[in-house]
């Protein structure tokens, strides 16, 4: 089983996003991995381990500074890292779909994994566009997936807990919600191994699409409501709720 | 090319959910302001599909689309986006919507604004407010092109300027469907057993702040000294802590409850989602710029875990 894994690289929004001019100020931001690329992982690690089959974890490099993921996704049982040198953090999601589509195209991928989104950009998701560059069908919202000879049985979240099985014939392209057990940690000094034994194969990057979307402005919501705002100590503040609550009579 | 704009709509077990009525609201001001149409798009025959506001319904009835398959679906659409060249598709940024909506931007080569908030004309296009970064920025985005893709997050505009009874014209499948890729076998419904938190009057809701699954514990002491039950954001789940069932957001319940007390939730848009009805919410978060301030009724820059005890003290 061949399974490629795309990996992103997006500002962390645990704290203040800044923004210069139309779009965010990536020189003062943190990188770290999509939260939901983790969860891509594991899928693939973990049909890997049932079925047998090699990994290979892609990512575009935006700020020169993939490695470290990459070298986390090897610690985690990828079998192969790849990266697309592109250095340019506000390539759009089109052009990074068509680049990795590209770089993807000749690996023999029987299944290609993204995340269902990142947190970051708007104009949607790689995953889909990736699909549609490589003319393989697209499920998202995926929660597990177990692979047999040529297909794939594959399980989609709605809402509310519910959800549908179906059997998707390989190659296909997954969009990962959650895999179905927590991403494994990788210790710091398996990583660190990684790190100094690994090779990461670079590719240029090829081909060109445009989302087609011109950013007027980027900018902190524009709030219309705020929460009234409980100061004082963790004690007072507890003691403020419990008197609202009683006097609403919720407590 | 015309003015028109197509609402993807989207239904299940006969039902349409809320967002397709909203978006057919608001896509009928759109086409007014535009000078064209408005018209609904159901896929799959097992619905009532006479119950929009829209100017005209379509419903494409084929075996195939019995139940929603990505595929099929993303078909469907596409040959009727080629069809009719609208100036605006919509589709809810919904566990469905997303399968399609980036996918027939790369398909046919036009623009697609996700996670939008807002649309409105100007000179004669569209510009789109989209929510950025977990909803912490938003961004101003105008298609360029002669057909745009928007897809907007649940909630975002009323449900009743939607609904209506246009009688609804059914098709048959204007692609061929045999030879499909992708097979639906079976529907899987959520685990029964657990308590059911969208009936629940009073919840205390953990998000990743919590930690981990040895301090579920305290949030439970607390829900029931208040009588509540502890209901949970997505990574909480995800990772174990709590089960599926306790899940409020997007892919989760929605919850209407009389008191929403949030205990390290950030606020996340798919989050809100599932409570911004509700009656009364407090949030108790340790970063004061957590866009759940923005929605809450009342909040605290404070440890959850100091004020969890403290709480447990008065009560
Ligand atoms: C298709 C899709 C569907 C989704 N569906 C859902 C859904 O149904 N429900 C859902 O919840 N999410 C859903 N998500 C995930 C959503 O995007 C967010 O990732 C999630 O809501 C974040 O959860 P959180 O607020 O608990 O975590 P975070 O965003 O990590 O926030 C944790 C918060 O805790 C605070 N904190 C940390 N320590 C403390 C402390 N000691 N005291 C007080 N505060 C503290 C931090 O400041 C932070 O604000 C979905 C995502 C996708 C892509
Ligand atoms: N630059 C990138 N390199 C590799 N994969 C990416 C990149 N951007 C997005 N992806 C993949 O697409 C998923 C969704 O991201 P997005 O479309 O940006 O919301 C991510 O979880 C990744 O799997």
């Amino acid at each position: 089983m061949n399974i490629v894994v795309a990996i992103k690289h997006i500002p962390s929004i645990a704290d203040d996003v800044p923004v210069k001019g139309n779009n965010v100020d990536f020189d003062s931001v943190d990188f770290v991995l999509n939260e939901w690329d983790e969860h891509s992982i594991e899928q693939a690690v973990l049909i890997k381990e049932a079925v047998g089959g090699t990994v290979t974890v892609i990512g575009v490099d935006l700020i020169g500074e993939l490695d470290n993921a990459l070298h986390l996704a090897l610690a985690k049982g990828a079998d192969k890292v790849v990266k697309i040198t592109a250095d340019d953090p506000a390539a759009d999601s089109h052009m990074q779909a068509k680049w990795l589509s590209e770089a993807i195209k000749g690996m023999g991928a029987n299944m290609v994994f993204a995340g269902v989104q990142a947190s970051n950009d708007l104009d949607g998701q790689i995953g889909p566009m990736i699909a549609a560059y490589l003319d393989m069908p697209y499920i998202g919202g995926v929660s597990s997936v177990e692979a047999n000879s040529d297909s794939a049985t594959v399980n989609k979240e709605f809402a509310g807990g519910a959800g549908a099985k179906y059997s998707v014939s390989m190659p296909f392209v997954a969009g990962v919600q959650a895999a179905p057990k927590p991403p494994r940690y990788a210790p710091v000094s398996k990583v660190r191994q990684m790190a100094q034994s690994a090779t990461v194969e670079k590719v240029a990057p090829s081909g060109d699409a445009s989302s087609g979307l011109t950013f007027k402005k980027m900018a902190p919501p524009v709030v219309t409501g705020h929460a009234e705002m409980i100061e004082g100590s963790s004690k007072e503040v507890a003691a403020k709720i419990v008197e609202l609550l009683k006097s609403k009579g919720l407590a | 090319m015309s003015n028109d704009i197509l609402v993807i709509t989207e239904h299940m077990d006969g039902k349409f959910s809320d967002v397709s009525f909203e978006l057919v609201g608001k896509a009928k001001e759109l086409a007014k302001a535009l000078g064209g149409q408005a018209a609904a798009v159901v896929v799959g025959g097992g619905v009532d599909a006479n119950v929009f506001a829209s100017d005209s319904t379509i419903q494409v009835d084929d075996a195939a689309l019995s139940q929603f398959n990505p595929e099929a679906y993303a078909k469907v659409v596409e040959a009727l986006v080629k069809e009719k060249s609208p100036k605006v598709v919509m589709f809810g940024w919904t566990v469905t919507g997303m399968d399609i909506a980036a996918w027939l931007s790369a398909r046919l080569g036009v623009p697609c604004a996700a996670y939008a908030k807002d649309v409105r004309v100007e000179g004669g296009g569209i510009v789109v407010s989209c929510q950025a970064y977990g909803g912490k920025l938003t961004a101003e985005v105008a298609p360029e092109g002669e057909t745009a893709i928007v897809a907007c997050l649940a909630g975002s505009f009323p449900a009743e300027a939607g609904q209506g009874a246009t009688a609804a014209e059914k098709i048959a499948s204007p692609v061929d469907l045999s030879g499909l890729k992708m097979k639906f076998i079976e529907m899987v419904k959520p685990a029964g057993g657990d308590v059911d938190i969208t009936a629940q009057t009073k919840l205390v809701s953990v998000g990743r702040g919590i930690g981990g699954k040895e301090n579920i514990e305290l949030a439970e002491e607390l829900a029931a000294k208040l009588g509540a039950v502890v209901s949970a954001s997505r990574p909480v789940v995800d990772a174990g802590w709590l089960p599926r069932t306790r899940q409020v957001g997007k892919s989760g319940l929605k919850v209407k409850p009389k008191l929403y007390l949030m205990l390290g939730i950030s606020g996340a848009p798919e989050h809100l989602e599932g409570m911004k009805g509700a009656e009364l919410i407090i949030a108790i978060n340790t970063d004061k710029k957590a866009p759940i301030f923005n929605v809450a009724h009342y909040g605290a820059t404070a440890d959850l875990f100091e004020v969890a005890e403290a709480m447990l003290e008065l009560l």
